[in-house]
């Protein structure tokens, strides 16, 4: 196992700017997960990692290393494809075996390696059989069976579940999740699955236009975003924006008005702001609650989505658009109805009109507080 | 099966005449393409008047012989003749394969320079018959000494089946998905095995629809054996036929019984092929 550091990465397509000057740390052990939209250059930036793409300009050492244009089998890392990528004329045995015997290891260590793998994996019957006679899971598995055989320092994933059903994915993550605290390996780990990144992730990374926007443990992005782009890309249902402007700046207790006239309170540090500052608020669905006497706003329910334990009530409350609220399941709500909900000022946050997040003070949670 | 009869009720109804007139348009088409053989293989076993006088009946006990066979198998050297177009068409068809996948790989997998030049002269090469070139093939192979050799009929076959060979396999290669060689590099595995344990194996049916494609012209050509190996040594089966062939008068029954047994190696070939072909183009067609 071992370390990765990147080091104003960058990579350029002909002319295109993909990647613009990546720094990132990884420790030993740590399982860091990059997320971001399709199209930010996460999977690019994998596949600098992996070798299988040449850096443009920037240091890459793994374990104190640098290893800028060494091939992907001289970096010791090994990658799972989205797509598994098994080859289709060998058994599920020859799969995970072949990088080692190509490499020209004795048969003995081989099939040792091959079976603690397949065991470890819980594959160890399927061994006999081809690719295309497995299920999705099972070929999941074989993948990422041909990865631990080799031992690598580093194991890159590139959104290794997003060809899963949906109900298989969630036990995947549960294994991959165990088999990351068995193996005790440095992982990077690519997809655009936000919950993906907060079940698995010691680490995550998350990246825009190909930047990165923040680096933090799970809770820290979801209670303390840096910028607005995190705030929206952390959390599920996304979180609500709506235009303010501040009609009293304040280093504790902001007063602001939205564009309807309703006035806000929230804690929050606008000393750095001037009054009639427009703003960028932002709610949470889980935050608001149809019994809270701050902030409260009116509004008429468009649409309910039920979940089971929980729904999700879409409200129009006028001028400002539509709102998202998450509310207990036994809510007896329907469309049309007209209510009323708040929410507490220390939950709310705030963006200045670039998108960087205001501090929060004494923010509702039990995470520090910010950087 | 109840289910679907009860929504589609109209399927099956509609489902005969579609076949029929299919089936009807195959068979047509299959008595078109083995009408010449079928004739060459019954006159084949008839006597030279019979021939003449009923042409498309079969064989009776009056006019049934062998003396076409005999005359073919005792009275010239068609084991040797036989020998030679083996030992070319399979040179040749083996190393179109080896060099056409080669090919198909580098051009579809690696940028470098020329790249787009080499594949242009490989669509050229589809569309310029190699004949055009037979004055300066041969004053070719007199310069290296290679006429009537099978060495020289080996080497101008190369050249005429790999163009075709190139393009369909390129498609093939296109098909494949790239993660397997990346993950056969990640695996570090190097790019020689890659194309050799990996590649090659997927390219099989592939391979199998262009070993048809390039064996049966190379098989049945008379035109390169007849310019650039005419010796006794080296004629071809296509080649070894035409001396029964004369100014003016032909020996139809060993004609015709060289013919009958110039078909079997070739059937035999194509039977070893033919359930990779099948897979090769439907795989091809359906992904």
């Amino acid at each position: 196992m071992a370390s990765v550091k990147l080091n104003n990465i960058k990579k350029r397509f002909g002319d295109v700017d993909v990647l613009h000057g990546i720094d990132l740390d990884i420790k030993d052990g740590e399982f860091v997960v990059l997320i971001g939209e399709s199209g930010c250059g996460k999977s690019t930036l994998l596949r600098l990692l992996s070798g299988l793409e040449d850096i443009t300009e920037g240091d890459l050492y793994i374990d104190e290393e640098r290893v800028n244009g060494r091939s992907p089998a001289k970096r010791g890392i090994a990658m799972v494809f989205q797509s598994y990528a098994l080859y289709p004329h060998m058994n599920v045995f020859k799969n995970m075996a072949f990088g080692l015997k190509i490499s020209g290891k004795d048969k003995h260590f081989v099939n040792n390696k091959v079976m603690e793998a397949a065991k470890k994996l819980k594959i160890d019957h399927l061994l006999e059989r081809l690719p295309r006679e497995l299920s999705g899971g099972q070929r999941q598995r074989v993948a990422i069976g041909r990865a631990i055989v080799r031992d690598p320092k580093v194991f890159l994933f590139d959104e290794p579940l997003s060809n899963l059903d949906a109900s298989l994915r969630v036990q995947t993550r549960v294994e991959l999740g165990k088999l990351h605290q068995e193996l005790k390996a440095t992982v990077v780990y690519v997809t655009h699955d936000q919950v993906e990144a907060m079940t698995l992730g010691d680490k995550i990374v998350v990246m825009n236009k190909g930047r990165v926007e923040q680096v933090g443990a799970p809770l820290d992005l979801y209670h303390h975003p840096k910028t607005q782009f995190v705030a929206a890309f952390i959390g599920s249902p996304k979180m609500n924006f709506l235009t303010a402007k501040i009609s009293q700046p304040d280093p504790e207790n902001t007063q602001l008005v939205l564009e309807s006239g309703r006035a806000i309170q929230a804690c929050i540090d606008t000393s750095s702001l001037n009054k009639g500052d427009i703003v960028q608020l932002g709610l949470r669905p889980e935050h608001i609650a149809l019994e809270c006497e701050h902030n409260t706003v009116e509004g008429t329910v468009t649409l309910i989505e039920h979940l089971g334990e929980l729904s999700y009530l879409y409200v129009d409350i006028g001028q400002e658009g539509e709102m998202v609220l998450k509310v207990d399941g036994d809510n007896q709500h329907q469309a049309g109805d007209k209510i009323t909900f708040g929410i507490q000022p220390n939950r709310l946050y705030l963006f200045d009109h670039q998108g960087n997040a205001l501090t929060r003070v004494n923010a509702h949670t039990s995470a520090a507080i910010p950087f | 099966m109840k289910l679907l009869d009860r929504l589609m009720p109209s399927s099956g109804i509609r489902q005969v005449p579609k076949s029929v007139t299919i089936h009807a348009v195959l068979l047509a088409y299959t008595v078109i393409a083995l009408f010449p053989i079928i004739v060459v293989v019954i006159n084949a076993f008839k006597e030279r008047r019979a021939i003449f006088r009923d042409p498309l009946g079969l064989p009776d006990s009056d006019s049934f012989t062998l003396v076409g066979f005999q005359q073919v198998l005792l009275r010239s050297d068609f084991g040797l003749y036989s020998w030679n177009s083996l030992v070319v068409t399979i040179l040749a068809v083996g190393l179109v394969l080896l060099l056409g996948a080669m090919a198909a790989w580098a051009l579809t997998e690696y940028k470098f320079k020329g790249n787009l030049l080499i594949t242009f002269l490989f669509a050229m090469g589809i569309m310029i018959p190699i004949r055009l070139g037979t004055v300066s093939i041969l004053s070719l192979m007199v310069s290296l000494d290679l006429v009537n050799t099978l060495t020289a009929l080996v080497l101008v076959y190369i050249a005429q089946g790999l163009p075709l060979a190139v393009y369909i396999l390129s498609e093939f290669v296109r098909t494949i998905p790239k993660e397997l060689t990346e993950a056969a590099r990640c695996d570090s595995v190097s790019e020689y095995k890659i194309f050799f344990c990996v590649i090659l194996p997927l390219l099989k049916p592939a391979m199998a629809t262009v070993a048809v494609f390039t064996m049966i012209p190379i098989w049945n050509d008379l035109w390169f054996p007849l310019i650039l190996a005419p010796g006794e040594e080296t004629r071809t089966i296509t080649l070894g036929v035409q001396q029964f062939v004369g100014q003016y008068v032909t020996d139809w029954n060993s004609v015709l019984s060289a013919l009958t047994l110039a078909i079997v190696p070739v059937l035999i070939l194509y039977t070893i092929f033919s359930r990779q072909l099948i897979r090769g183009l439907t795989s091809g067609a359906v992904k």
